[in-house]
């Protein structure tokens, strides 16, 4: 499959919009409809790409970009579909989704497609290299850019965020920017437990309806001076039965 | 004049590149961070310790090359390679970035610290990996060239392995090639690093070629079969795991016959503490025992 044919949006007047991701997913999945699971993300990566981060499609490399990476890589169909949908992806790349000539896989790569920030899959590597990329920039005096990372709740099972939660908070990393797409898939939680983890280490937190645009608009838009911050954001349930 | 450790080289020597370089930075997870004070106060931003934080260690590591830096990760081996395997795996090689990890502690620099200080298995673990270059500098001058070169090496991933084991006089090595120190009819000993003097002294007297690596990978082939000829009896004799680099000596022989014995640390564990030289003995390695294996394997062992 070529990949050079692309159905590249300009900077201003995107070809896509929030209505079109659902079919942009389909083209994927095959799926007419996409349940609570496939679509965990979408709202809130949508707000994010659509109204807070500075990224283009021509400037994937621009040392003075915000950076947006996807730690919780299971589950990337909307992600896909939003990068297609802002111009990073040609969408007729959509349907080999999976398949050995793709550059999309069930979990994304970096290195195969332009505007994925980091590879992703195995959890808990997202926000260690979040911490690196802020300090990174923060060294060259980039201290405009703002570092986006997304885990899973239940990813945060995963003791390597801790070291970065424990350690970010401290270091005053004012640029680092996490969201949690909280959809209780953790089997060992308390409620409240996310915030009060990420505020137990000085950073600044939010919890929002994580299908309120305006809502997550507004957290991912709050200042939070001298300290990083994080959105959680709630999606309906994983698993509907077993909800807390 | 008291002799730098390799450890105190490093220091000093990543603090003058700090001054040099203002692409490198360095991350540490507080182990030797009471030597890199000065590096720490001239560089704040560039000089980061994360605490004992050792899979944030690699990770923010990687991360900092995500943005065009150059980091350099140091901790003892046993947190740098092995703990977090999975980081050095995914975070460099998977995310293609390169960066230079540098241990301390090698395979029982502090005998008396037990078992879980102990990583005589990192080479033979970056062996499963793509692409990583390994230095086993056997002295701190050896130490503080292949740490330049590390550094220079482009995004390369290079591991640079530095011990309390050493040999009484550097050499001039060039980051990845053998050097010949003898000459001889009866077969071919690899020392590897801080193995050296232990080697010459249990080689004294016998007719064999002596090399000498402190780049191990990738591993100097070509070296090998032109000192082995047509009498290919290979001894290697390395400071970790026995046997890490008998693979790479049969790749490189692959087209002659020929036998290879691979020395170093057994998988064992020895439940002692000590001194480096009573693990060095009960390894084999002191050079009697290495004489003794050295001249066992060889077909036509020459008596002294």
């Amino acid at each position: 499959m070529t990949t050079t044919a692309t159905t590249t949006t300009t900077p201003r007047g995107p070809a896509y919009g929030y209505a079109d991701l659902g079919r942009l997913m389909s083209l994927m999945s095959g799926d007419e409809k996409h349940g609570p699971a496939a679509t965990s993300t979408l709202d809130a990566l949508w707000v994010l790409y659509d109204r807070v981060l500075r990224v283009s499609p021509g400037a994937v490399d621009a040392p003075d970009r915000d950076r947006f990476l996807l730690s919780k890589g299971h589950g990337p169909m909307a992600y896909y579909a939003v990068l297609a949908a802002k111009g990073f992806l040609p969408v007729d790349v959509l349907p080999g989704f999976g398949s050995y000539e793709s550059p999309l896989g069930h979990h994304p790569d970096r290195v195969l497609v332009p505007g994925v920030e980091i590879g992703s899959g195995s959890l808990g590597h997202g926000l260690p290299l979040a911490v690196g990329t802020a300090l990174g920039l923060r060294a060259q005096g980039l201290t405009d850019p703002a570092v986006w990372v997304l885990v899973g709740d239940a990813e945060l099972d995963e003791g390597s965020n801790h070291e970065a939660i424990a350690y970010a908070g401290p270091a005053g990393l004012d640029r680092l920017h996490v969201l949690v797409i909280d959809n209780s898939s953790a089997s060992h939680a308390r409620p409240g437990g996310l915030a009060a983890r990420f505020a137990a280490a000085g950073w600044s937190t939010v919890t929002v309806d994580g299908r309120d645009h305006e809502a997550l608009h507004a957290a991912y838009t709050a200042a939070h001076p001298g300290r990083p911050h994080a959105v959680i954001a709630r999606v309906e349930p994983k698993n509907p039965a077993e909800a807390r | 004049m008291t002799m730098d450790s390799m450890r105190d080289r490093f220091a000093r020597t990543i603090t003058e590149l700090l001054d040099e370089d203002p692409r490198l930075a360095l991350v540490l997870a507080e182990i030797s961070r009471d030597r890199l004070t000065e590096a720490e106060r001239r560089h704040p931003d560039r000089v980061i310790n994360v605490g004992i934080r050792e899979q944030l260690l690699v990770g923010a590591g990687a991360g900092l090359a995500l943005t065009g830096l150059r980091p350099v990760v140091h901790t003892f081996a046993s947190f740098l390679v092995e703990r977090p395997f999975e980081q050095v795996k995914l975070d460099f090689g998977h995310q293609g970035v390169g960066g230079v990890l540098v241990s301390a502690g090698g395979s029982y620099d502090w005998p008396a610290g037990g078992f879980t200080h102990m990583a005589p298995g990192d080479v033979a673990l970056l062996d499963t990996l793509d692409g990583w270059t390994v230095h086993v500098p056997g002295h701190a001058d050896e130490a503080g060239a292949l740490l330049r070169h590390a550094v220079a090496a482009g995004d390369d991933k290079v591991y640079v392995r530095l011990s309390e084991q050493a040999n009484r006089d550097g050499l001039d090595v060039d980051g990845a090639r053998m050097l010949t120190l003898r000459e001889g009819r009866d077969g071919v000993v690899v020392a590897v690093g801080p193995m050296l003097d232990s080697v010459l002294a249990a080689v004294e007297g016998l007719d064999v070629t002596v090399l000498y690596a402190t780049t191990v990978r990738p591993f100097d082939g070509e070296a090998l079969r032109r000192a082995a000829g047509d009498r290919p009896d290979v001894v290697i004799v390395e400071p970790y795991l026995a046997g890490t680099s008998t693979a790479a000596a049969n790749e490189a022989l692959q087209s002659v016959p020929h036998r290879v014995l691979g020395l170093g640390v057994g998988r064992r564990e020895l439940r002692r503490y000590g001194d480096m030289a009573e693990h060095l003995s009960a390894q084999g390695l002191d050079p009697a025992s290495l004489r003794a294996r050295i001249t066992g394997f060889l077909p036509t062992p020459a008596t002294a």
